[in-house]
């Protein structure tokens, strides 16, 4: 046995209560140092091992022993250096000699408090299993009545409405003979027609340049090439100035959250811009951290971020839980959607987005009470973000599936379902099916879904997923290049590949939809709240979302 | 697919024209019911035009629930008109005690008041009996409106038109809609049974409605208490038609805009472009999006035919000034016009919406695309 003095260090830990642990093949090592160079978290560095080894030169068993002193990699036990399973080491090592494993044993969490500091991180919630959305199956099949379509041939029409759509009482319409015409000198409220996919808010500042470069570029390309009207929210922390007063405006929703960043420079931009943006989309709420504000660390804070922003460089920015010059959420609501109004002359959609809560139905029904509100989007608990508090991440918000059918179905008690779209944002695509979970949220009632991690993913290659691997995102050592803004690592990114790979995920998630909606006999109008279209074999959720059970 | 037969003549004629004519498209319908709607009557109603009319089927228990209702809402019967029915061997009918049309004088506050009031009267008067039969299925009620008359049954149209006695010809009407029930993915229910009437509209309808459930919804979140049943996907035609010609006094044509909508660029080169690109927005779930064609009349006597892009057979409208046929079938215009201008018959494309003009004078094919 060890003498006790080898394990006298209170609390030093084993790494077997690390989530990952590296194993590394000393016999394919060249030790080029590319992984120690590499990894965000200094999680390996490189080891002396002094080795006694035995061997025998004869041929009967004349055993010696030679002392060897060797280089190589040593993964280390420090809690703040934990290897987060990202795998660049793996992708730089030109011998395939060094690997994380995921160890489903850990303790990470038990651990990482150092200092009496909760553990903060990017991404969303760490729970692999498979969401309700991923449950739902699209069971009414067109047969024999109503044969299904050629997702091929058949014209399809995959467009979402954003904005606020009076009902047909409301409509300034007159009857003249066997035409009707519209009464002139009344209002009618600005509605966009969209792609049912957006990219969601996503600030400069969170995201790269060459990030959110990319995204904008890829959705200007698919708007102006490939006709697919796909918006992309901007997050808080305002717009880039040339954007802003270019015709490509259009694409783009600006986010006002609470801290205002980057209006003063929009508000500015007013006179000189030439086209309207697509809507404005004011934050009370985020599904990944509900009730909590937003944080831009000091060291993200550079250059570009303080111009765009309006603030000095390398300050923490904090964007504080609710918007303070406001009393209360109703006031909040109309005011800032009047405002929001008024700058724009009232030609341009304004709505609030919330985080997933129980209350999601008063706020609806306030909005359904305002006749400015353009929509209302609610972000559910699986949504990402780029730093909180791991709690706030895995423990507070509420699933989106429930929310949205309760509001929707609200809405049609009320008559208004038409009236008030509903966007859907939180782990859309969370296992990759991102368009057989937008099509399921639109068959539950919304009318259009977010996406923020899932474009990160597929276009940018983030390492993030529900095993908490990688999600730095918060520390500004991104090892992709996407929430960084240190140009050593978003040189790694490349905007044009990004852009490219944006487009592509569109394209496909387009033809995706047709081949769900195509066998259900749909294509002329998005199936919103088609919900007979859908099973789950799950009798409680099935009750839950008043959809059939089947199994 | 449901076969559906739709007369309109300048002169009376008996249901049994429909009828054979759907004995000529049997082969796509499987006898399990015939529904029958009948505007502008002749034969015993002829003289009883300002009469509201009601027509169903009951038990003896229904029977006495209905005349209870009725005498203590103040309804007395003026005409009461019982189809004599026949039974021979062979016939797979389940008969019910009563099958009835009755026409009854109004409540005396009621004779002299407007309109929308006496037809309020009488589609509250409906939807009570409606819901007090639907707890043990002893009393169903159709349609209760001057000048109409619906029966429907369970079984095969030609084995019903002889249980009925239609074919002694004395039921008569200038509008006849009828058609021949398909069982498909609904019990054999009475209340699932086409034509579906309310208010003076009406209209049957074949395929199935995919967008079934966002229609119903929107229809029952209406505050409208008509707008309720739904036992048959098709039920929502007749409601939307009467939303959007009654309710909403849009023109007739724009039924069409309304559930099958244009594309957007389409609808930049429509006179009216800009009322109906509102339009289209704000009715969005009403649009049908399933492959059905449906034919349908309106109060004043117009009977029309549409379909959706995505029906892969026409429907077809044919005949001369005094008699013209809407079928889902050829060989049932044949049946029911057979003199006629073949060379004219309407084979209506996607864009087109057929009416014939009261009184069977003209047809006119309004274009979706010209408005
Ligand atoms: S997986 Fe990532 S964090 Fe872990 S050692 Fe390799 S580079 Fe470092
Ligand atoms: S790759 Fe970057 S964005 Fe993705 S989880 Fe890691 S740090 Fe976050």
């Amino acid at each position: 046995m060890e003498p006790a003095s080898r394990l006298d260090h209170n609390g030093q830990l084993t790494l077997q209560e690390f989530p990952y642990i590296i194993q590394w093949r000393e016999d394919r090592c060249t030790r080029c140092g590319r992984c120690t160079a590499v990894c965000p978290q200094q999680a390996i560095e490189p080891a002396v091992f002094a080795q006694r080894l035995v061997h025998s030169d004869s041929v009967t068993p004349m055993p010696s022993t030679v002392r060897k002193v060797s280089h190589g990699i040593r993964q280390v036990n420090d809690i703040d250096r934990y290897c987060t399973g990202c795998g660049m080491c793996s992708l730089v090592c030109p011998n395939m000699a060094i690997a994380p494993h995921y160890n489903p044993h850990h303790k990470f969490l038990f651990h990482k408090n150092l200092g009496g500091t909760p553990y903060k991180r990017g991404g969303r919630r760490n729970d692999p299993s498979p969401s309700t959305l991923d449950k739902l199956k699209f069971t009414r099949i067109s047969m024999l009545t109503d044969p299904a379509l050629d997702a091929g041939r058949h014209e399809f029409y995959i467009r979402t409405l954003l904005g606020r759509i009076p009902s047909p009482d409301k409509l300034p319409l007159k009857a003249t003979g066997k035409r009707l015409i519209v009464k002139d000198g009344h209002f009618v409220p600005p509605v966009r027609e969209i792609f049912p996919i957006r990219i969601g808010s996503m600030s400069i500042g969170a995201l790269s340049p060459h990030m959110w470069e990319g995204l904008a570029m890829g959705i200007t390309y698919l708007n102006e090439v490939e006709g697919i009207p796909v918006v992309m929210c901007s997050g808080e922390g305002g717009m880039p100035l040339r954007l802003l007063r270019s015709r490509f405006l259009k694409y783009f929703i600006p986010q006002i959250a609470s801290g205002y960043f980057g209006w003063d420079e929009i508000i500015h931009a007013l006179p000189d811009m030439v086209e309207d943006p697509c809507a404005i989309e004011i934050k009370y709420g985020q599904g990944a951290k509900p009730g909590d504000g937003g944080l831009l660390m000091s060291y993200k804070v550079l250059k570009l971020i303080a111009g765009i922003r309006g603030v000095p460089m390398h300050i923490d920015l904090a964007s504080p839980p609710t918007h303070q010059t406001k009393y209360s959420i109703e006031e909040a609501v109309a005011k800032m959607i009047q405002s929001m109004s008024m700058a724009w002359g009232f030609r341009v959609p304004v709505y609030p987005k919330i985080s997933g809560t129980k209350t999601a139905q008063a706020v609806l029904n306030n909005l359904a009470r305002n006749p400015y509100a353009a929509a209302l989007c609610i972000d559910g608990e699986d949504g990402g973000t780029g730093a909180a508090y791991n709690v706030s991440m895995d423990k507070m918000g509420h699933p989106i599936a429930s929310n949205i059918r309760d509001c929707y179905l609200d809405l049609v008690k009320q008559g208004k379902q038409n009236e008030l779209p509903l966007i859907a944002a939180g782990g859309m695509g969370k296992a990759g099916n991102l368009a057989a979970n937008a099509a399921a949220m639109i068959m539950l009632g919304a009318s259009a879904v977010d996406i923020g991690k899932y474009i990160m993913q597929t276009a940018a290659g983030c390492l993030g997923d529900e095993y908490n691997r990688c999600n730095l995102c918060n520390t500004g050592k991104c090892p992709r290049g996407i929430t960084t803004q240190n140009p050593r690592l978003y040189r790694r990114l490349d905007p044009d590949k990004v852009a490219e790979r944006v487009v592509e995920v569109f394209k496909s998630a387009e033809i995706e939809l047709k081949k769900i909606f195509a066998p259900m006999g749909r294509s002329t109008q998005l199936p919103i709240g088609m919900s007979d279209g859908l099973s789950v074999g799950d009798k409680a959720m099935a009750e839950r979302l008043k959809i059939d059970y089947a199994c | 697919m449901c076969r559906l037969s739709a007369i309109t003549s300048s002169t009376y004629f008996s249901p049994m024209e429909n009828i054979l004519a759907l004995e000529t498209m049997k082969e796509g319908h499987d006898g399990s019911g015939l529904g029958l709607v009948m505007k502008d009557l002749g034969g015993p109603f002829e003289d009883l035009k300002s009469y509201p009319i009601l027509s169903g089927t009951c038990s003896n228990k229904g029977l006495d629930m209905l005349d209870d209702y009725m005498q203590q809402a103040g309804f007395r019967i003026k005409y009461n008109w019982e189809p004599k029915i026949k039974r021979t061997a062979g016939m797979e009918i389940e008969p019910r005690d009563h099958y009835f049309a009755r026409a009854y004088q109004y409540p005396s506050p009621y004779e002299p008041k407007a309109q929308v009031e006496w037809e309020r009267l009488l589609l509250e008067t409906r939807m009570d009996l409606r819901r007090m039969g639907e707890k043990d299925n002893s009393l169903f009620v159709f349609s209760f409106y001057p000048d109409c008359l619906t029966l429907k049954e369970v079984g095969d149209p030609l084995q019903l038109s002889e249980f009925f006695g239609l074919d002694d010809l004395s039921l008569q009407a200038k509008v006849i809609l009828a058609q021949g029930r398909q069982n498909t993915n609904y019990a054999i229910y009475l209340y699932a049974c086409h034509p579906f009437f309310i208010q003076g509209y009406c209209t049957m309808t074949n395929g199935e409605n995919t967008a079934f459930v966002p229609i119903r919804e929107y229809l029952t979140s209406r505050e409208f208490s008509g707008y309720t049943g739904y036992n048959s996907d098709s039920e929502v035609f007749a409601h939307i038609l009467h939303f959007a010609h009654r309710q909403l006094k849009y023109p007739l044509t724009y039924y069409k805009d309304i559930i099958t909508p244009l594309k957007d660029e389409e609808i930049l080169d429509r006179p009216d472009g800009k009322a109906l690109s509102l339009l289209k927005k704000s009715l969005r779930p009403l649009c049908i999006d399933g492959p059905n064609m449906v034919i349908g009349f309106v109060p004043d006597g117009t009977i029309f035919m549409l379909q959706d892009s995505k029906k892969l057979r026409p429907g077809v409208v044919g005949g001369a000034a005094g008699k013209y046929a809407l079928m889902s079938e050829m060989c049932g215009l044949d049946r029911a016009v057979p003199q006629r201008d073949r060379p004219a018959d309407i084979f209506p494309s996607k864009y087109d919406m057929v009416m014939v003009t009261p009184n069977a004078q003209e047809v006119h094919v309004w274009n979706q695309l010209h408005g």
